[in-house]
């Protein structure tokens, strides 16, 4: 049996070489790979298919070409991502598969400058009316029939409740994973859990699976330890880069429980099982998310959600790691800050850019926060 | 009621827009509802149920030309809202917050004492739609969660692919049929469709009526100043389901005519250049953008912008497809390739000469494809264009110097090309 350190290693490998993950992918598959802009797409859709889909969601280069095309004041991971498409990093995708739920993004998806077809569509925002799940549906259709001629794969319905399958496995493995993480920090700091999302986005869903419940057997196997530092939820889009994640791990802060969009509210909501169609139910999975600044809610139960992470999970503190430029995040802000406060929830914002390469102010913040607790 | 023949339609323009605001401030003292809206949201279905309705966006635009939005964004700011989020909205939320202070304490706060902007009451509940951005979706749930009062939400899905689809009108059409079913909720009592169809018969005379205005820019040289659609555009979206609107844009549309026949031109025989302005305005700074264009005998005779407002269906289709249509197909919340062709008939109808982008700081949707818009465009006619950094109403992000600059390089790059053709 391999033990934790050798199986997150192989994680942060992954997670690092996403370019070797879809070369071997075509070498043993023979199929390429598609890719799955953030921030939502029905993943299970491109897995039918039998090509891999891969997460497009920035990376910390240093931004150049991306100026001629985004003014300073988009978000950093559409910098980074456009950075990457004037790169040519993307042109090997047979498509890209584009979400539209923020006004950046509905800008991106009409200005791809790579080579792949970019196939988008809407999430409805009215999410709760069944017609809305209907328009869904239709565009899901859509998407459906332009996967296929791309790939020249029919997709059948046994091969897309397979993958609804596989994705509800990945999903709630990544879920055990998450509470697990939460008690063995010695063994699983914020650079690791993090690698452990991160590679999710490169590998074929089911050999994820296994390899997250590699993880888990490994990581039961080992004694419970008290922990000397403290816990923290985090809330966001990501928390990027490596650099600003090892400050938690320098600070001895654990991260117990996210919300971030690129972690854990990928895994929020799972296709239910039942008698509808699978489009029906892959559309209604959009139905249920809650807690998203992308998915409209007027009665704003974000703030709830997180006050009761912080309890559920014995959390010290719940940080805002604020995607700078992100406004829909920066709408959210003001009002779950207020609930926070109200509950006396200990919360402190950081401010997040996926390029950057020092993190002087961070640490500042951070550190107090830890002396503070 | 004060006797409306005779006035001008500036006259006119100013009463309504006066008239609106006391009716707000007056259902409200009278325990009528009031409604917040967002600016191209439907309001057919409220007005159809007599709610008083107050435009956040025209309010902000209005408290930035008076030059009174820095107070409101210090509130903004002070309540934890990012500089990043637009304007518009923060300035809203500064204000909603003074008046929620007010209501709270009985006291009023220093800072709406002495505002500039128009007294608008509290609203009992809120209708948004986000055919001009997703930011009216975040807002408005804000508001909804601050003042604790229902928020209709009229979503219309981004058009990635033209035409609309007819399975996004359907679903349009249906949301309308909730927003009525919330609305008799609300107002404990049944719609009234005869008076909903009636409202719909309104709204489209009045927007015969502003486009008959928009068109008045086709002649050359134009007896209509576009940057006034700038100011006439607070009725299209405060009042185009009453017949307010109606008659102040039959006014000027008139008298646009009437100086037409008679030769008398905007820019009095001036006009060297014809811009289309592609974006919001900058309101605390309009006056110095007006004239600085106007300096360089240019006139703008197109914008997509107040074109937003060219909301026109058939009132008589009940399944309400093409209201949905119409509320949907905004040029904004379509993909690049119909936004680049409706600005290019825009430019062909106002017989422009360039293009003047405004990147708004304010707004992403309407700045992030600015350069793609403006190659995709400069290859299709030729036309030269500058791009300009500012914003709608906080003063702060514009630079008088940078647009002088731009705007004077655009007038030589014009003056070389119309040069060159003749």
């Amino acid at each position: 049996m391999r033990n934790v350190e050798t199986i997150l290693a192989q994680f942060k490998e992954i997670a690092a070489n996403p370019r070797q993950a879809v070369a071997d992918y075509r070498s043993e598959t023979g199929k390429g790979a598609i890719g799955i802009m953030p921030i939502y797409a029905p993943e299970e859709l491109v897995h039918a298919t039998g090509y891999l889909p891969v997460g497009l969601w920035g990376g910390n280069q240093s931004i150049n070409q991306a100026r001629t095309y985004l003014p300073p004041f988009a978000c950093s991971v559409m910098q980074q991502v456009m950075e990457l498409e004037c790169q040519g990093a993307f042109n090997d995708l047979a498509a890209v598969v584009f979400s539209v739920p923020c006004d950046t993004l509905k800008c991106m998806s009409q200005k791809w400058k790579g080579t792949s077809p970019v196939l988008v569509f809407t999430h409805p925002q009215n999410r709760g009316l069944e017609s809305a799940n209907r328009f869904l549906v239709e565009e899901y259709t859509r998407l459906q029939s332009r996967l296929e001629e791309i790939t020249g794969v029919k997709i059948s319905n046994a091969a897309l409740e397979n993958s609804i399958r596989v994705y509800n496995e990945n999903r709630a493995a990544l879920r055990e994973f998450v509470r697990l993480a939460a008690d063995y920090p010695q063994f699983v700091g914020a650079v690791s859990r993090h690698a452990v999302f991160k590679a999710r986005q490169f590998m074929e869903k089911s050999r994820h699976t296994a390899l997250v419940r590699e993880l888990i057997g490994a990581l039961t196997a080992q004694p419970l330890q008290p922990w000397s530092g403290k816990r923290v939820v985090v809330s966001g889009i990501l928390l990027e880069p490596d650099g600003l994640l090892e400050l938690f791990d320098e600070l001895k802060l654990a991260i117990v429980d996210d919300d971030l969009a690129q972690e854990s509210r990928q895994l929020r909501v799972d296709v239910q099982e039942g008698n509808e169609a699978p489009l029906y139910r892959l559309a209604r999975v959009w139905q249920r998310m809650y807690g998203c600044s992308v998915a409209t809610d007027t009665k704003k139960l974000r703030g709830k959600m997180l006050i009761e992470m912080a309890q559920k999970t014995g959390a010290d503190a719940v940080i805002a790691a604020m995607m700078k430029f992100c406004d829909p995040e920066e709408w959210d802000y003001p009002i779950y800050f207020d609930e926070l406060e109200k509950k006396g929830v200990r919360n402190l914002m950081i401010e997040v850019d996926q390029g950057a390469t020092s993190f002087e102010q961070a640490r500042t913040r951070l550190q107090s926060l830890a002396e503070l607790l | 009621m004060i006797s409306t023949t005779g006035k001008s339609a500036k006259e006119l323009l100013a009463y309504y827009q006066a008239k609106l605001d006391e009716e707000a401030r007056e259902a409200k003292a009278q325990g009528k509802l009031v409604c917040w809206s967002a600016s191209v949201a439907p309001p057919e279905l409220c007005v159809a149920m007599d709610i008083a309705m107050v435009y956040p966006e025209t309010h902000a635009a209005g408290i930035g030309a008076r030059k009174g939005a820095l107070d409101m964004l210090e509130v903004a700011d002070r309540h934890g809202y990012s500089v990043d989020c637009c304007s518009y909205g923060r300035v809203n939320i500064g204000y909603m917050e003074l008046l929620k202070e007010e209501a709270l304490t009985g006291q009023t706060p220093e800072a709406l004492a002495k505002s500039p902007a128009a007294r608008i009451p509290l609203p009992d509940l809120i209708i948004t739609c986000n055919n001009i951005c997703n930011t009216l979706l975040k807002w408005y749930e804000n508001l909804a969660v601050e003042l604790n009062i229902p928020c209709i939400v009229i979503d219309v899905p981004f058009n990635h692919t033209m035409p609309v689809p007819e399975y996004a009108k359907e679903y349009i059409a249906d949301e309308f049929r909730h927003a009525i079913s919330q609305l008799e909720v609300i107002c404990g009592r049944p719609f009234d469709y005869n008076k909903f169809r009636e409202v719909r018969h309104q709204t489209q005379r009045s927007i015969a009526q502003w486009n008959r205005i928009a068109a008045m820019s086709r002649y050359k040289p134009s007896p209509l100043n576009g940057f006034d659609l700038f100011n006439y555009m607070a009725l299209v979206v405060c009042a185009r389901s009453r017949d307010y609107a109606e008659i102040t844009f039959k006014k000027f549309a008139d008298e646009l005519e009437e100086k037409l026949k008679k030769g008398q031109f905007a820019f009095k025989g001036a006009e060297k250049n014809r811009i289309t302005w592609e974006g919001i305005a900058v309101w605390p700074y309009l006056g110095q953008t007006f004239k600085t264009l106007k300096a360089q005998g240019t006139i703008m005779t197109g914008s997509a912008y107040p074109n937003m407002w060219d909301l026109s269906y058939d009132a008589d289709d009940e399944s309400l497809h093409s209201m949905a249509e119409a509320y949907t197909r905004t040029y904004i919340n379509t993909c690049l390739e119909n936004k680049v062709s409706t600005l290019l008939n825009i430019m062909e109808n106002g017989q422009c000469d360039g293009v003047v982008y405004h990147l708004n700081r304010s707004c992403k949707l309407m700045s992030f494809l600015n350069v793609e818009t403006a190659e995709l465009i400069q290859e299709k006619n030729g036309l030269p264009y500058v791009s300009f950094d500012g914003d709608q109403t906080d003063p702060r992000n514009f630079a008088p110097a940078q647009y002088d600059t731009r705007v004077q390089t655009l007038s030589e790059m014009m003056e070389q090309s119309t040069g060159t053709e003749s």
